[in-house]
């Protein structure tokens, strides 16, 4: 009698529970799908109001004057005009950090993978970790004090440079080391054990044989600063020219969104930008992902 | 408990009075060594893990020095020439090094591999030599009927054994005197050791061969001459058919009947 | 050899550039937020009065600390359920399937928007809908600057978490199976405790990203330099009211702007650092 009362109990708990885990597992997938809806949001928003402004003269031409954004906008015509100036800014900006910071950070990424274990190389990850976490708005006023004030005295695309290649920095030198450790040890070995130097076992063994590795990081690390635009208000101000010397002011894509929005003339330019800077970020991951993949 | 005697005439290498320490303290992991070997045979070096064995090995090529913490004194010879003082691609050059899993560069061919050693130290050769090269040395591993369509194919698309030949190959195509391997078939299937193992005994007729080996059935089975080391010492060298049937140590003969290891 | 010992002092060289970097701008922040903390010493962090006015200059920085952590926290409050549920749904629910190869790309795309583009689309899409849910008469403020913060750090806390919980190991949880747990069950009384140090490192390394957001936070937060009094209060973030005042300053103003650049580095320094110890102890 006894057992046959628990055994009931049992399976009216047991219903209990199967509801509460179906209910539960509902709960997760809805949830889910709220948390990626903003993406679907965006890029929508994106495309749908950014399109009718993209053309050929977007490509070519520099940003238009608020004046002849309003007598375009009055006379229900596209606004002229487009972002080269942004377009060759941001490049400029960008090339110039990539340029300081992959060689560093491919050397300093070596060197981790070379002393690992180390008390002073971990203090170099540690501090590397850090400099990762440290906002980008800060990087701007550190640029800001050292490059602007210091060295091109004047707001400049070096100045921009350097605040994002301090960004760049600790990403490529997480993804060498990790990229090296992927790497079979005896490798390294194998080289010099053929009486090859140290210098030419790192550039025809280790960085060839870990190159889709370098190459995701380094792509990834890119769009990461891509889009960047706080520290580059701090830097490097702006341009309606195309620029390009790096010791002067010059514009890039996010620099010119900010100012569409702070101008209601220029409002149509904001989705257009938008989309050419989300459509760019976008290809770069893309390319990275599929490296990354096929290895 | 040094039982160096001279059995070997006229040695292609001799170690005089090597040690190794790690962490440079003193706990030596090779313990004053004393050795000769002899030109155009199988020298095996056996022993339990952590005996020193790769150790010793990695000495002759001076593979110790890419890390600053081991210390190494004492000398080594290579027919009469101290290799502490030959130039370190002079030495490699002269002495090459199997490893114990297969390690083609991943990013070369088949082709380049083999000729890795000239073009990694920049040395240009003619299209002729180069040919000549590849396919001797890939003779030599029995593997250029195997791949010899393929030369311009990544290495690592071959198979284990394969990968392992390919790695031989290239360290022959230097031609040195020494062969180093280390544990070259503990990667490998019984069929692909099997081929390495006749590899071997083939190579030895052109090259002197050391090798480390976990598996004393291989020592057996392939080399003249043992070298049974145990925490650094080295116990008992010898004549290997000598050893497997009539060890001199007992700790030998305790590790050959599986007492320990 | 020699050029063996030339390429490991090249690399020990590289190497001092991080130390650079970093002692370079500790000092540089110090040196030129020095006059502000001479001047108004700890008055400067508990003063709420923010005037450039020439004469009756006066730096309180109480404000923007304050709007700073209120929008953090309560990114990070909106955060903990959807990013928790979201990890479970990649890691744990379907695992491996293509659905959840589809949603992980999607959450990975939401890291890749730039803050920006996050700011525009708060202002002209998030800012109107709590308009019209009648919740504040202009959409602006600590909600809705906190709200477009928690999608921003959404996909750090997700992805670092989904990570921790796939290394569960499968016995485990068939141990658990195995005793006719439901696989909620599973998840509370195995997954979780086995996860838990490692999502909460996840959730702290997300919040010291919130704290340094500026863009999105600037179009959205309504730039009042004042105090938030409640969720739908205006206010400013110590990362806005730098972009937003950097422009026109000069002299004290702008070493008070560096002190706040210094304070937010400090704090974000000081929250990294705990979530990578929470890490390290993990591993």
């Amino acid at each position: 009698m006894e057992s046959e009362i628990r055994a009931v109990d049992y399976s009216a708990k047991s219903t209990y529970r199967n509801i509460k885990d179906k209910l539960f597992l509902w709960g997760v997938i809805v949830v889910s799908i709220i948390t990626i809806s903003p993406i679907v949001l965006i890029i929508g928003q994106l495309v749908f109001k950014g399109f009718k402004q993209i053309n050929f003269s977007f490509f070519t031409e520099v940003t238009p004057s608020t004046y002849e954004a309003m007598t375009a906008i009055a006379n229900g015509e596209l606004i002229p005009g487009g972002i080269v100036n942004g377009i060759t800014g941001t490049l400029l900006i960008v090339a110039i950090a990539a340029l300081i910071a992959i060689p560093v950070g491919i050397l300093i990424g070596l060197f981790l993978y070379e002393n690992k274990g180390k008390i002073y190389a971990n203090l170099i990850r540690n501090l590397s970790d850090i400099l990762q976490g440290v906002p980008s708005i800060v990087l701007g006023l550190i640029a800001y004090l050292w490059v602007v004030k210091g060295v091109t005295q004047g707001y400049s695309a070096l100045a921009g440079s350097v605040a994002l290649a301090i960004m760049m920095l600790p990403l490529i030198i997480r993804s060498t080391e990790e990229t090296m450790l992927m790497l079979p040890g005896s490798l390294k070995e194998a080289g010099l054990a053929l009486g090859v130097p140290y210098y030419k076992v790192i550039l025809r063994v280790l960085i060839p044989s870990g190159l889709s590795g370098l190459s995701t990081g380094i792509l990834l690390a890119i769009s990461r600063i891509l889009g960047e635009t706080a520290p580059l208000l701090l830097t490097t101000l702006g341009n309606p020219m195309i620029n390009w010397n790096p010791a002067e002011p010059t514009s890039a894509v996010p620099l010119l969104i900010w100012d569409f929005y702070n101008d209601p003339n220029m409002a149509d330019l904001i989705w257009s930008s938008s989309l050419f800077l989300m459509g760019f970020v976008l290809t770069l991951n893309i390319i990275a992902k599929r490296i990354a993949a096929k290895h | 408990m040094n039982n160096n005697i001279d059995i070997v005439n006229n040695p292609v290498l001799s170690i005089k009075d090597l040690s190794i320490a790690y962490n440079k303290a003193d706990k030596y992991a090779v313990k004053d060594i004393n050795v000769t070997i002899k030109k155009n045979a199988i020298t095996a070096i056996m022993g339990p893990s952590g005996c020193g064995k790769s150790t010793l090995l990695r000495a002759i090529n001076r593979m110790h020095e890419l890390y600053p913490d081991i210390k190494t004194v004492g000398d080594i010879y290579l027919n009469e020439e101290n290799i502490m003082k030959m130039s370190t691609i002079h030495l490699r050059r002269n002495i090459g090094m199997v490893f114990q899993r297969p390690n083609p560069f991943p990013t070369m061919s088949i082709y380049d591999n083999v000729l890795a050693g000239y073009k990694l130290n920049g040395i240009r050769l003619k299209k002729t030599e180069r040919d000549d090269i590849v396919e001797r040395s890939l003779s030599n591993v029995a593997l250029w009927d195997e791949v010899k369509d393929a030369l311009h194919k990544k290495g690592t698309f071959l198979s284990g054994g394969q990968q392992q030949r390919l790695c031989i190959a290239r360290s022959l195509a230097f031609q040195p005197e020494v062969i180093l391997l280390d544990e070259p078939t503990s990667a490998l299937d019984p069929i692909a050791t099997s081929k390495i193992e006749d590899l071997l005994v083939e190579l030895k007729k052109n090259y002197t061969i050391v090798m480390v080996t976990h598996n004393m059935a291989q020592a057996a089975r392939i080399s003249e001459y043992s070298m049974f080391m145990y925490l650094g010492d080295l116990v008992e060298y010898g004549k290997t058919k000598m050893m497997f049937t009539n060890p001199r140590v007992r700790k030998t003969e305790e590790y050959l009947t599986g007492k320990f290891g | 050899m020699k050029s063996d010992t030339i390429t490991k002092y090249v690399l020990l060289v590289s190497s001092i550039v991080i130390l650079l970097v970093s002692a370079g701008m500790v000092f540089s922040l110090i040196g030129d937020a020095l006059p502000v903390f001479e001047k108004f010493g700890w008055r400067f962090i508990t003063s709420s009065e923010w005037n450039p006015t020439e004469g009756r200059e006066n730096y309180g920085a109480l404000p923007f600390i304050a709007g700073t952590l209120s929008t953090s926290i309560l990114a990070l409050i909106i955060c903990l359920p959807m990013a928790f549920a979201t990890a479970l749904f990649l890691a744990e629910y379907f695992k491996k399937s293509s659905l959840s190869t589809i949603i992980g790309s999607m959450v990975d795309l939401l890291a890749g928007v730039p803050s920006i583009v996050y700011g525009l689309w708060g202002f002209y899409t998030l800012r109107p809908f709590i308009v019209s849910l009648g919740l504040d008469a202009q959409g602006y403020g600590i909600f809705t600057a906190g709200l477009i913060l928690a999608i921003m750090i959404i996909p750090y806390a997700t992805s670092l978490s989904a990570e921790i919980i796939s290394m569960v190991p499968n016995e485990l949880k068939e141990a658990a199976y195995s005793l006719g747990a439901t696989r909620m069950e599973v998840i509370f009384s195995v997954v979780l405790p086995n996860a838990r140090s490692g999502i909460v490192a996840s959730f702290i390394l997300a919040f010291g990203r919130a704290l340094g957001e500026t863009m999105a936070v600037t179009m959205l937060i309504g730039n009042a330099n004042i105090i938030p009094t409640g969720l739908f209060s205006t206010g400013n973030s110590m990362a806005s009211v730098i972009a937003n005042q950097f422009g026109e300053a000069d002299g004290l103003k702008l070493s008070a702007l560096i002190a706040i650049g210094l304070l937010l580095f400090a704090i974000t320094g000081i929250v990294n650092a705990i979530g990578k110890l929470v890490i390290k102890k993990l591993s």
